[in-house]
């Protein structure tokens, strides 16, 4: 069988009963499904809701091209049927600003993970945040660097055992919304893989706003984050969000820190406005250079 | 003025709950236990069974009971099981 | 295809090479860059800020090479033409991201305006010791093209060329100035438009169903899209099939990887282009390229009024070289000088292409300054030397 003939999976599976194919159907590479994520991992979790937020928004799938880095929640871009770029570790968002500013008419989401986009890719973060161009960010926390076998993130909290923190982890963590409010993202919202409407409801309002939005999921990595913690399986950690979770919209960025088995602060947490980079670009050069200036739209 | 009293409520003698079909792509099925444990009207619970894979996929069992809430569809992250809402005829 | 207009400023004027080579770009239809400050290159990218509100497109500083490096191969996947500026440094942390563009075979431009090495080195002062990173600086087999000019005139010329090179090829092609290039100013006469040929995006006339991304033409290159088209591609760095998707395993390797590389091994002859002056005669050939040829005629013309008869072969492509010219020279029994600005890169190749049968002699120095035309005569004089003494 040629490599071209060669498929990674089983295709899409006959339904036991029923007329109907699964409605996320158009929205998936059914010849790449099914995925490798782990039984009870939270990524697939993340693009059910996805797909649910890019219907609600009426984007035609035409028009989004989805952005995504190197690692478990990178590898979303090959399983979503739209123009998807899986790039290199961490610049997702960079590639994401270039597609962007080269065609302003297509919907950026960049969906990677947080070692991805925190670690390797924070600077960038920043950059574009502070630009405010036009992005969606959606951020899956699972608190380590899964694909390469669990090592420790920024974002890891204190004590969590890891493979290169063996002893706990003794460095401080990132606070998401805090850092995603310090660099001027324009809409940073914080829900849990089990959040699934509330979470549907921010990537709506992520797609829509203009600027850069940042939308952290913190999801279960039942294989590595939550069995080297004794948090048992993905399940278990879906109950523990229930049980430790707390929505409160507007709350301060600052005390929205997450420990290792502390409460989770969830909600929207900053939905302010700013000119993004394009109309900043626009606005600025037709005020300086006059009528040689066309406004710029792709 | 006195308060005019019904014998019968408008409309249908009991409310109308919408109902789903649950259709579960077993062999897409990781086990995870999600849509079980999150299924508001505790419609399902893993079977004994064993899929291709050799996980225990989920089953209806009270089929009646799903309202066609679409939660097990969205929390499951291998896309293996939703619904749809059948009508019914009064 | 023609050139766009509003990107050409035909006239004569007094550029610098950095100039020269921004309005190269424009010309060809460049229209994002995503760039990051380095000396020698800076004064591209000014220059570029200043040109492009006017003729509509984008420039954006990014905050280091990596992301400006990786903007503007999103900006070709949406179908602008792009190109990022650097210098050493700068394109040693381009390197992922030149991988990355070979691997998912982008149309592209990466300008580098070599200065002394290694590390923060010389910024103000020329070199030439980039040539073998720009073929091998990323990890893993691949190949790319790479053009040297050695004058601003050929910084606006050859500026065309790379574009339709990497569009022909669908390849990133590396643009080699120096420092000297790149820092003197001389005349660079811009034609009209209509004069200036423009190889088109290799757009595909497949309907989204019949089209697969990877799937390559009769000359290895395939045909491109962009996104927003609704061909719902999948472009990932991993190792692909036709479909665009990640397939682990050797036999995909084979099938992608070898390509990526036959696509401009074999392709040789359309690539290659290059000058060679009073060669037929010679006994010594002078291979040299970028400023260094300047010197190279110089010194070719004193060893010919010293009785040696000795020849220059100007390499205008470097990578993939003229390699049937270079053993054809070994063949005839001509010596060869590797004229070149550091300690020996292209020299190892033409070596190798020599195959023992005539002596080559590297003209070599660290960089800093051009070479003085008497010290590569001396290496003609040697390798004359070593040519009679063979014989």
């Amino acid at each position: 069988m040629s490599v071209n003939e060669e498929l990674t999976g089983a295709a899409s599976c006959t339904p036991v009963n029923g007329q109907q194919n699964h409605p996320m159907e158009n929205f998936l590479r059914m010849d790449r499904i099914p995925h490798i994520w782990c039984p009870t991992c939270g990524i697939g979790v993340t693009v059910n809701c996805f797909a649910q937020a890019l219907e609600r928004c009426s984007i035609s799938l035409d028009d989004v091209v989805v952005v995504s880095g190197i690692g478990c929640t990178g590898r979303v871009a090959g399983y979503v049927k739209v123009d998807s770029f899986h790039t290199t570790h961490g610049r997702a968002i960079p590639f994401a600003t270039g597609v962007k500013l080269a065609n302003p008419k297509l919907k950026v989401v960049v969906f990677s993970g947080d070692g991805d986009l925190i670690a390797i890719g924070g600077n960038h973060l920043m950059h574009a945040a502070r630009r405010n161009i036009d992005l969606t960010v959606i951020c899956v926390n699972n608190f380590n660097y899964a694909m390469t076998g669990g090592q420790v993130a920024p974002t890891s909290p204190k004590d969590s055992v890891l493979t290169t923190s063996p002893y706990g982890n003794f460095e401080g963590s990132f606070n998401l919304p805090h850092l995603a409010e310090s660099i001027g993202a324009v809409y940073i919202a914080r829900w849990t893989a089990l959040h699934i409407h509330r979470m549907t409801d921010a990537m709506v309002e992520g797609l829509n706003k203009p600027g850069f939005s940042f939308i952290e999921i913190l999801a279960p990595c039942p294989t590595i984050f939550e069995r080297r913690n004794k948090f048992g399986d993905g399940l278990d950690r879906l109950k523990f969000y229930y049980d430790n979770s707390e929505i409160k919209h507007g709350a301060d960025p600052r005390e929205a820190d997450v420990s290792l088995r502390g409460n989770i602060t969830v909600g929207t947490f900053v939905n302010r406005d700013r000119p993004t980079y394009m109309q900043a670009m626009n606005e600025h050069l037709q005020k300086r250079i006059g009528d040689s200036f066309t406004p710029y739209e792709g | 003025m006195s308060v005019r009293q019904r014998k019968q409520p408008f409309g249908n003698t009991k409310p109308r709950v919408t109902r789903g079909e649950i259709v579960i792509i077993e062999d897409r099925c990781k086990g995870c236990g999600f849509c079980v444990e999150y299924c508001p009207n505790d419609v399902l619970k893993l079977s004994e069974k064993y899929n291709s894979k050799g996980y225990h996929p989920p089953a209806a069992v009270h089929p009646e009971q799903c309202v066609n809430c679409g939660f097990c569809r969205m929390i499951c992250p291998e896309f293996a099981i939703y619904t749809y809402e059948i009508t019914e005829v009064d | 295809m023609k050139a766009d207009p509003k990107g050409v400023l035909t006239g004569s004027h007094y550029f610098d090479g950095d100039v020269a080579c921004c309005e190269g770009a424009l010309a060809a239809g460049c229209r994002f860059v995503s760039g990051y400050p380095i000396t020698p290159s800076t004064e591209v990218v000014e220059r570029f800020s200043r040109r492009i509100p006017l003729v509509g497109g984008v420039f954006i500083q990014m905050e280091d090479e990596l992301a400006s490096s990786i903007a503007l191969q999103g900006a070709v996947w949406a179908g602008k033409k792009a190109m990022t500026v650097t210098s050493g440094p700068g394109f040693s942390l381009m390197m992922e991201h030149i991988g990355l563009a070979a691997m998912t075979e982008l149309p592209c431009v990466f300008v580098n305006v070599q200065r002394g090495g290694p590390s923060t080195g010389l910024p103000t002062l020329p070199g030439q010791a980039d040539m073998m990173q720009a073929r091998w600086g990323s990890h893993g087999d691949y190949e790319i093209i790479a053009l040297a000019p050695d004058s601003p005139q050929e910084c606006f010329d050859f500026m065309i060329d790379a574009f339709n090179l990497s569009e022909q090829f669908r390849v990133p092609v590396m643009f080699m100035m120096d420092e000297c290039v790149g820092h003197m100013m001389e005349r660079v006469v811009i034609p009209e438009a209509e004069a200036i040929e423009i190889f088109p995006r290799r757009f595909t006339k497949k309907t989204p169903e019949e089209y697969l991304p990877f799937e390559p033409g009769p000359d290895m290159v395939c045909d491109m899209v962009k996104a927003g088209d609704g061909y719902r591609i999948h472009v990932t760095g991993l190792t692909h099939d036709f479909r665009g998707y990640p397939v682990m395993s050797a036999q995909c390797q084979e099938q992608l990887v070898h390509r990526l590389v036959n696509k401009i091994r074999l392709n040789q002859d359309a690539i290659c282009k290059y000058e060679e002056i009073m060669v037929d005669d010679a006994e010594v050939v002078v291979i040299c390229y970028g400023i260094t040829s300047r010197i190279a005629i110089e010194a070719v013309h004193k060893a010919r009024e010293q009785g040696i008869k000795a020849g220059m072969l100007r390499l205008i492509v470097v990578w993939p070289l003229p390699e049937k010219v270079i053993q054809g020279y070994a063949e005839t029994g001509k010596a060869m000088v590797m004229a070149e600005m550091n300690y020996g890169q292209v020299f190892w190749d033409v070596e190798r292409l020599a195959y023992g049968r005539v002596p080559v002699v590297l003209a070599g120095h660290g960089g800093g300054t051009v070479h003085e035309p008497e010290f590569i005569v001396e290496k003609i004089a040697e390798a004359a030397t070593c040519l009679s003494t063979k014989n």
